[in-house]
């Protein structure tokens, strides 16, 4: 493709009440309400949804679909690899990397000589459960802002399992409870686990059981997992347990012996945060860009124009203005400040 | 310094009161001296630094990130001293880290201009974790959950004294408590401190229902007013005179006129109220006087304030606390009568026969300032702390009202990030010109943390228009409020001041429109 220097994708890719749409080529990104013809960019519930007509996503993104939504997710799937284009009308389309989960891409669209990217969500550091994003040159960008304050800066991995491990050192008596979400965190703190040597069983509430053995499935190694519930619960002192978040403080955590509740989300360096939740273990760990991975993204992309959508726009949006990127704030219905 | 920082953190994450308790008797025995003295007084509040102003510290940022990317992130965490903490663009190299006690001891004698090069360099130095407890030492309201009694009852886990003991000779203790903390290891004896003026822990009463009070035999107790004020202990020792709340601390800075007044000698337990022409003013005025370093002549004849008494501890130095408390009455009375104080009056005795009787005294004394009642034994001797069964504080029913939220502001502490205090209101008008909310009332506690959540995504999702931390949301979300009492104010757009409000329920159910009007709550006016 021969790129234009007046390039106007605001002509043919719009904000809509169901998200964002490209009018020549008829589909929507990750739409908010069923739509005929859908691209997926990660599984997470707010970006895919059940029932749309025709889905184009990675193999890993609808295989996580179908594990959620069973026979309805969707009435077709298109299964790209990454980097393999496909057209509609004329309209090109692809898949990369976005490094959030299993799965997720960011989507690259071409048409009339200009190059858009999506991001959908992302992160920029290593996580052994998925592939890396792969920055590339374009025209306008769509970043996420989830984590688009200057606060936000996470710290090391190594060192947040290593906080968790050091817990364990120190109170082998109790049991630790890790909130995590099911699709993705889940994984990633298993893996980065299993990096640190931690090679005991990792047990699970039921609600992680099937995406972990979907992972398993798709070629992550997590080594050896367990169910846990009812009577067993009076056994893991010492152990390491995940649930999902909403898990830590109702009644199924009641049983476990004397738990120390930790949860493992970029919302953690917020100490406030993390204390209203009931967090006594805060364990940053974030599956989207920091303040810091956002901004060397912006500059890695190098789009002269910027759309910022998904959390604190106004932050990202003035610090771009501020190093003469034409940016603004797309404000999409229907993503939730979950996640995280 | 990291030392404390580290135990400020644990202090915030660690959410159980014995959890705290282990970690501050941890901290208290682990560090050295006088760091320790110095943290005590951070916790307690003694530490009377507040040398650095937020402002200070604002600007301090502002010249190293972004003015608009601080404003916005400060607006998301809500708290200065994290927000700071966190954004710092921190330089570890530099220098070395400081202790807490260099940071205390070298704010003491800097020089005002010096106060911005030390700070600077010091939150360079040290991690987010150090400079979160470095900003909450010096700028105050450090907020982890810690009360000063809790700091104290941590001191006794650790030593030889008892928590009464420590309490009844902290006024008399500065910091770095060198003594007191020798006194604790068993290396030296009970700090000196002038016991004339000394506080005393006080008697508390447990809270009853008439359920349990119908087995007890009406004629082994006594009944008085609970009166609507701050129960307090006047010491006065012929020449001099301290106030103390029941905590302990010494409110007497804002209470000249009480403290003047007492030349006596004499430990006096009782409720300090404002009285005009002899009748309790609204507790709002008490506030007016309150937590003041020092108060106006104006003030003082605006707001005259006045102690009813409940009993007497010591009466020319002799120790009363042992006898019986008809005994204690007696000799009350017959003190008073002799000494003719001024600003003083006794609460009267409430003569019953039954529970019921005495059931239906209570409800019907909504009126002057009127909480509820105690219910003392006849032979209860004043002793310090909370025993079960001696005397008892029951309370009225409280009064409820459904309320429309008109406006939130964000919380404190732990709350910073989230809306959690609440303004609401009731509807007036309608029929013929369009009905409008008046707000009556603000409260910023009666829910879970999770119904919190809940409420500042509705706020968050709901809101018309924001001045500063305060967001205007539209009608639509309605709460139960419970109050002990309602009254006319002036000082209200609804001329009504509710007294103790709390959100008794969360009415997700109700329809906006069908919550209470004004007139309704003016039927509940005090007579
Ligand atoms: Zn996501
Ligand atoms: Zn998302």
């Amino acid at each position: 493709m021969t790129r234009r220097a007046d390039a106007a994708p605001e002509r043919w890719l719009r904000k809509t009440g169901r998200g964002l749409y490209c009018a020549p080529g008829d589909f929507y990104i990750d739409p908010s309400r069923t739509a005929a013809r859908a691209v997926i960019t990660h599984g997470h519930s707010d970006h895919a949804r059940a029932g749309h007509d025709a889905v184009l996503t990675t193999a890993a993104t609808a295989a996580i679909m179908r594990a959620r939504y069973g026979a309805e997710s969707a009435g077709a799937y298109d299964c790209a690899l990454y980097g393999e284009t496909r057209r509609f009308g004329d309209v090109a389309v692809r898949l990369l990397p976005a490094g959030h989960v299993l799965g997720s891409a960011q989507v690259v669209i071409e048409h009339a000589g200009c190059r858009v990217v999506v991001s959908g969500d992302y992160k920029r550091r290593r996580d052994p459960t998925c592939a890396g994003f792969e920055p590339i040159d374009c025209d306008l960008f769509i970043t996420e802002a989830t984590f688009a304050l200057p606060v936000f800066r996470h710290p090391d991995d190594r060192g947040e399992i290593a906080k968790l491990l050091h817990s364990l050192a120190v109170f082998p008596d109790r049991c630790h409870l890790v909130g995590v979400y099911a699709l993705g965190k889940a994984q990633r703190v298993i893996a980065l686990l299993r990096e640190s040597g931690w090679d005991r069983p990792i047990y699970l509430h039921g609600a992680l059981i099937e995406l972990c053995a979907l992972y398993e499935s798709l070629g992550v190694a997590l080594g050896d997992l367990r169910p846990v519930s009812g009577e067993r619960k009076k056994a893991m002192a010492g152990e390491i347990v995940l649930c999902p978040p909403g898990a830590l403080n109702d009644r199924w955590s009641r049983g476990f012996p004397d738990p120390v509740t930790a949860m493992a989300s970029g919302w953690m360096r917020v100490r406030q945060r993390a204390r209203m939740g009931g967090i006594e273990l805060p364990l940053i760990l974030s599956d989207h860009a920091d303040w810091d991975e956002l901004i060397r993204t912006i500059h890695d992309m190098g789009a002269p124009r910027l759309w910022v959508t998904h959390g604190r726009e106004e932050a990202l949006v003035h610090y771009a203005r501020s190093k003469g990127v034409e940016a603004e704030a797309l404000s999409l219905v229907g993503f939730e400040e979950e996640g995280g | 310094m990291k030392r404390f920082a580290r135990l400020l953190d644990a202090l915030v994450y660690t959410p159980s009161r014995n959890g705290k308790l282990r970690l501050l008797a941890d901290y208290f025995t682990a560090a050295p001296d006088p760091d320790r003295g110095w943290a005590l007084a951070a916790l307690t509040d003694g530490l009377a630094q507040r040398q650095v102003k937020p402002a200070l510290v604002r600007e301090l940022v502002e010249r190293r990130v972004d003015p608009v990317l601080f404003r916005l992130s400060y607006d998301y965490v809500g708290d200065l001293a994290e927000t700071v903490s966190l954004i710092w663009p921190g330089n570890p190299a530099r220098n070395a880290e400081p202790d807490l006690s260099e940071i205390v001891e070298r704010l003491r004698v800097a020089a005002r201009t010096e106060v911005p090069g030390l700070l600077a360099g010091w939150l360079d130095a040290l991690d987010a974790t150090g400079r979160y407890a470095l900003l909450k030492l010096l700028m105050g309201g450090m907020r982890v959950g810690v009360s000063a009694r809790l700091a104290k009852t941590a001191l006794a886990m650790t030593g030889a004294a008892s928590l009464e003991q420590i309490e009844e000779i902290w006024f008399g203790l500065e910091p770095p408590y060198l003594s007191l903390f020798a006194w604790l290891e068993g290396k030296a004896g009970p700090p000196a401190v002038d016991q004339r003026l000394a506080f005393r822990s006080p008697m508390l009463a447990n809270p009853v229902e008439l359920a349990d009070l119908e087995p007890l035999d009406p004629a082994d107790f006594r009944a008085e007013w609970k009166w609507d004020g701050i129960r307090v202990q006047l010491v006065a020792g012929g020449s001099e005179a301290r106030l103390y709340s029941r905590n302990g601390e010494d409110i007497g800075a804002a209470f000249p006129d009480i403290l003047g007044d007492a030349k006596f000698d004499a430990v006096l337990d009782g409720e300090l109220l404002v009285l005009r022409d002899g009748a309790v003013a609204p507790f709002n005025d008490l506030q007016q006087r309150l937590n003041r370093k020092t108060v106006t002549a104006r003030m003082l004849a605006d707001f005259p304030a006045h102690i009813r008494l409940y009993d007497i501890l010591f009466e020319d130095g002799g120790d009363l606390r042992r006898l019986p408390f008809d005994e204690r009455r007696r000799r009350l009375e017959r003190w008073h009568g002799r000494i003719v104080p001024p600003r003083t009056d006794l609460s009267p005795l409430v003569p019953f026969a039954a529970w019921r009787e005495l059931a239906s005294l209570r409800d019907a004394a909504r009126a002057d300032g009127v909480e509820g009642l105690m219910l003392k034994r006849r032979d209860s001797a004043y002793a310090a702390g909370r025993p079960q069964g001696p005397w008892f504080k029951w309370k009225r029913d409280p009064l409820l009202a459904d309320c429309v939220l008109m406006y939130a502001q964000r919380g404190h502490g732990r709350r910073s990030s989230y809306y959690s205090d609440f303004t609401f209101g009731c509807w007036r008008g309608g029929a013929e010109g369009a009905a409008e909310l008046v707000p009556v009332g603000k409260a910023y506690f009666g829910f879970t943390d999770a119904e919190l959540v809940e409420i500042d995504r509705w706020v968050r999702a709901h809101s018309t228009e924001r001045f500063g931390p305060v967001r205007a949301v539209e009608p639509g979300l309605v709460f139960e409020v419970a109050f002990d009492s309602i009254q006319r104010s002036s000082r209200h757009k609804s001329k009504l001041a509710m007294r103790f409000p709390r959100i008794h329920r969360i009415r997700w159910d109700k329809p906006h429109a069908e919550a209470d009007r004004l007139e309704t709550l003016e039927k509940l006016l005090n007579p």
